[in-house]
């Protein structure tokens, strides 16, 4: 393997900006890189060599010009629900197999602005809908620890991409869990910011009230850099925050004195079997011996986040999605008039999950129904909230499971609940909006595979988050111990 | 008790009327109507993939300004809602629509009938939502749907800001219906918050038509008109249903609650829908749109730009200054005019001589050469000169008109021109009497028949006095001086 991938974004960017190797090299060995493992992978559904290395090169002529670019040279996944001109944008599903974005999502052009090198759009499930990647419609891709099981999901594409060196820094969605869960079960380094920290807008929306885009890297600095590049208010999205952004990249440190971190009373991790509950129980202690005060806290609500949050989101999924027609772009099957038009576009065009979800939420916005489901859902959600703001009275962060489990093998879970339940520990956070990573925290089963420490922070606290996380990484460096299967 | 009046309706009034914008309602393509198809587009108004919606402020202060002109409140909070059903030219398959916190609420529009009668309508509400796109069915069916082989859509529509005003149930005849949308349409038209033409579908509505046995408090099955595209529609489309309703309640049927669409050529409504086949469209705060806080001095400061409406102006032309209702609505509907009447009447004090020149030989001559009576060089502060003149009895009113059209010509004010020319009234009985003797003397026939008892001709012997003095005569004395010779 050609050292140049294995760098950090980081390091990347320093090294470009420094004139001491070009943008185009590191590409050229990125795009080698993915020629040579993706086979395998499958983590892209398309590949953008081209448009890589046109932009290698203006990333090249602008700091040849003596401009610094943040992310100048570094190799970026995207995941295949962002719009990018002139590119295919799947979202995963048939319904948009062959659809060509005419837009740039603005996170996306944030990105390439900053020197982003985009290398390709990278698998997911349909529409950002599962936990495995397996609900794509358009491809299989595989863990690159363990080839025969998944990679997690729904953003299972970039971080299995980032984990497998085939990019530095991958652009991932997260509307319960879909950054954070990934990233644990490739080793890697997942953040949902704050609920409208970053633009949605060029996002293809599963949950509106929920999805946020958020970087997959192989270290806490890349994230923090990720992150410092597309935070910010966007015009063109409504719910977008217009608030400062305290830098994270300054705010990485190095121990965790002074810090408060809540542990969950419900989410014990006893009933996850002795070997996870051992490991998330050395994980705390190992915060703790990074001079943090780990205290007790208490989320009243957390047994019912998944019960709010498939009603939620399959609302806003239910209406999202109605304009996947085939009236105006994407798949169409034609019919006799435009009602069969309609049905069978989107019989066609959707897979089970999507489909299961779209019944959910318009049964549940459904007249006589909307009360008892939908409205009561957004009360619980308001509970959640509460219960985050008392629980941060007590503690600056909080500290979880990322996932019940690590990586399953392809099939495993049959039945939808049980697939939901990869999300127990990620939705909370979710409903509240708050910003939240996962970092590798050790190995777990047989074989031994990546496990992920969630660390949660209130509304607007990134930079802290980051800092934390950084300290937690550079004590433990537990991506470091284990060896890619590829 | 006759038929007719033994029951009585009882209607409502749904009315969607396109706002006048820079941009559309959630994007920035241009707010304007027609062009080549799909020319005003952009990823928002097409609905792709990952685009969302931002509020144009400019179509929010349109409503708060509609709401305060009819006196609705403007609640502190409003928002979004999701109004989901699947249609072909509503890119979303949704429209962003308000459900239960409208940006006004109440208020009430003063209306009037061709007698002149002020009535009053409670409107329940204004919301604010996005228009769709148009679709044109080609390839047979005569640009129906049924018979048509496909269809194609233009988008320049879609999304464009619509409010949706919606009345109480207080009207009880077609004539108020339509006597309550041309307030409507006067007042957004004054207020510049739309164009409101009809031919170009900016103004669209629906009727809710009912009946009951006259005198009865509760209400009847009601049925929803759509496809009225002028007012005259309105007016015929409620007329021809209420017969229709008074029919089936008559030969012992019952009314269904349905959707009837209105057939112009035919002259009847049709059923289009019933009740059972009604949407559910799953209403839901939209969760890309933030719930809208209404600053309290936002409203104080879009209240002093309320212009004088409509309503006010008829009001006080009708019941205060006399104009006939004809001639307060032609006034009321030609603000410029309106205005330059007002100004006039404030600088004169005489609102019927202001009337009668402005309507009558202003209004003439404005027509006879195509320049409007408030650009013309007849100023409203030359005419209130000319007025006072009159009302002095200095001029008299036929040299009034010669006057004014001198004036129109640019010959400069009135008092002005009165001097130059020596064109003051007299009433100098000397002078008068010269031109008696002048008139008599060359009409021997009518002063025989005159003493012979055909006092009338009296009339015309005035009018010879008067053109023979170029109207200069006072005609009172003229007469007097007249009678004593005659008799």
């Amino acid at each position: 393997m050609n050292e140049l991938v294995t760098r950090s974004a980081a390091q990347i960017a320093r090294d470009v900006n420094g004139k001491r190797v070009s943008a185009r090299e590191i590409t050229a060995a990125v795009l080698q890189r993915v020629d040579e493992t993706d086979d395998r992978l499958g983590c892209y559904l398309s590949r953008l060599n081209e448009l890589a290395l046109d932009c290698a090169q203006r990333a090249d002529r602008r700091i040849a010009a003596g401009e610094t670019l943040p992310l100048a040279g570094v190799p970026i996944a995207i995941k295949d629900n962002m719009c990018l001109r002139g590119t295919r944008t799947t979202a995963g599903s048939k319904i948009l197999e062959n659809w060509i974005a005419p837009y740039t999502a603005t996170a996306v052009q944030l990105i390439l602005d900053a020197g982003g090198i985009p290398i390709g759009k990278a698998n997911l499930d349909e529409f950002a809908m599962g936990s495995s990647c397996e609900n794509s419609a358009l491809g299989v891709t595989r863990n690159p620890y363990d080839l025969s099981r998944v990679p997690g999901g729904s953003s299972g594409g970039p971080a299995a991409a980032v984990a497998s060196f085939q990019a530095a820094i991958g652009l991932g969605s997260d509307t319960g869990g879909s950054i954070r869960e990934p990233g644990a079960f490739c080793n890697v380094v997942g953040f949902k910011p704050t609920y409208g920290r970053v633009s949605r807008y060029g996002l293809i929306a599963f949950a509106s009230s929920l999805d946020q885009i958020g970087p997959l890297t192989r270290t806490v600095e890349d994230a923090a850099l990720a992150y410092d590049v597309m935070a910010g208010h966007d015009p063109s999205d409504s719910t977008s925050i217009n608030r400062a952004v305290e830098p994270a990249a300054n705010a990485l440190r190095e121990d965790l004195k002074g810090l408060r971190i809540g542990v969950v009373k419900e989410f014990a991790t006893a009933k996850l079997g002795p070997e996870i509950d051992a490991l998330y129980k050395r994980a705390y202690r190992e915060l703790a011996d990074l001079g943090a005060d780990v205290v007790d806290i208490s989320l009243p609500t957390a047994d019912y986040g998944l019960a709010t949050y498939y009603l939620i989101a399959p609302a806003e999924c239910s209406s999202n999605l109605a304009r996947f027609d085939g009236v105006r772009y994407g798949l169409r099957v034609e019919g006799d008039d435009v009602g069969q038009m309609y049905e069978r576009t989107r019989a066609a065009g959707f897979g089970p999950e999507v489909k299961r979800r779209i019944l959910i939420g318009t049964y549940a916005l459904s007249s006589g129904y909307y009360d008892a489901y939908y409205v009561k859902a957004q009360k619980a959600r308001t509970m959640f909230a509460q219960d985050f703001r008392r629980a941060f009275e007590h503690c600056d962060l909080i500290a979880a499971p990322a996932a019940s489990s690590p990586a399953f093998e392809f099939n495993a879970k049959s039945d939808p609940y049980s697939m939901y339940m990869m999300d127990y520990y990620t939705i909370p956070m979710s409903l509240a909006g708050l910003p939240a990573l996962s970092v590798p925290c050790g190995y777990a089963g047989t074989p031994q595979l990546p496990m992920g420490l969630q660390l949660a922070a209130p509304l607007f606290e990134e930079a802290k988050l980051l800092g934390a996380a950084h300290a937690y990484e550079r004590a433990t460096e537990y991506a470091s111990k284990a060896a890619l299967a590829v | 008790m006759t038929v007719k009046t033994k029951y009585e309706a009882v209607i409502g009034i749904e009315c969607h009327v396109e706002l006048k914008t820079r941009s559309k309602m959630f994007c920035g393509c241009a707010n304007e109507f027609g062009g080549e198809p799909n020319t005003k587009v952009c990823p928002v108004c097409l609905a792709l993939p990952g685009a969302l919606p931002v509020a144009n402020k400019e179509a929010i202060e349109h409503m708060i300004r509609a709401g305060l002109a009819f006196g609705a409140t403007i609640p502190a909070f409003s928002k979004f809602d999701r109004k989901n059903y699947f249609y072909p030219d509503m890119p979303k398959d949704y429209q962003i629509s308000q459900y239960d916190m409208p940006l006004t609420l109440g208020g009430s529009v003063g209306y009037w009938l061709e007698d002149g009668t002020l009535k009053e309508c409670r409107l329940t509400r204004i919301h604010l939502e996005e228009d769709t796109g148009k679709s044109m069915h080609a390839g047979g069916g005569d640009g129906r749907i049924a018979g048509s082989a496909y269809s194609l859509i233009d988008f320049n529509r879609a999304g464009v800001p619509l409010m949706e005003c919606v009345s109480e149930p207080d009207l009880t005849s077609a004539q108020e219906a339509v006597g309550y949308l041309e307030a409507l349409k006067r007042t957004f038209v004054q207020l510049g918050v739309s164009d409101v033409k009809m031919e170009e579908g900016s103004l669209r509505c629906d009727a809710n038509v009912s009946i009951r046995p006259a005198g009865s408090m509760k209400l009847g099955t009601k049925a929803e008109i759509k496809n009225m595209n002028s007012f005259r529609s309105v007016l015929r489309a409620i007329e021809s249903e209420i017969t229709r309703q008074i029919d089936v309640l008559e030969s012992g049927g019952r009314v269904v609650q349905e959707t009837r669409g209105w057939d112009e050529a035919q002259g009847v409504t049709h059923s289009m829908r019933s009740k059972e086949e009604a949407h559910d469209y799953r209403y839901f705060p939209d969760p890309d749109l933030v719930p809208m806080e209404i600053d309290p001095a936002l409203v104080e400061r879009l209240k002093a730009t309320i212009p004088a409406l409509p309503h006010d102006r008829f009001v006080r032309y009708h019941r205060e200054y006399g104009l006939d209702p004809k001639q307060a609505t032609q006034l009321v509907d030609n603000l410029p005019l309106a205005e330059y009447f007002d100004a006039c009447v404030s600088a004169s004090g005489n609102a019927q001589l202001s009337t009668n020149f402005v309507l009558g030989d202003l209004s003439r001559l404005a027509n006879e050469t195509g320049t409007p009576v408030y650009a013309s060089p007849v100023t409203s502060a030359s005419l209130a000169e000319l007025i006072g003149l009159v009302e002095a009895k200095a001029i008299t009113s036929k040299t009034a008109k010669e006057l004014l059209e001198r004036m129109w010509a640019g010959e400069g004010s009135p008092k002005a021109i009165v001097e130059k020319e020596g064109l003051a009234q007299t009433s100098d009985a000397g002078e008068i009497e010269r031109f008696v003797a002048e008139v008599l003397a060359a009409n021997e026939k009518a002063a025989a028949d005159y003493k012979a008892g055909k006092t009338n001709i009296l009339g015309f012997l005035i009018g010879q006095v008067m053109k023979a003095s170029r109207g200069k005569a006072n005609p009172a004395l003229a007469e007097e001086l007249l009678r004593k010779k005659l008799e």
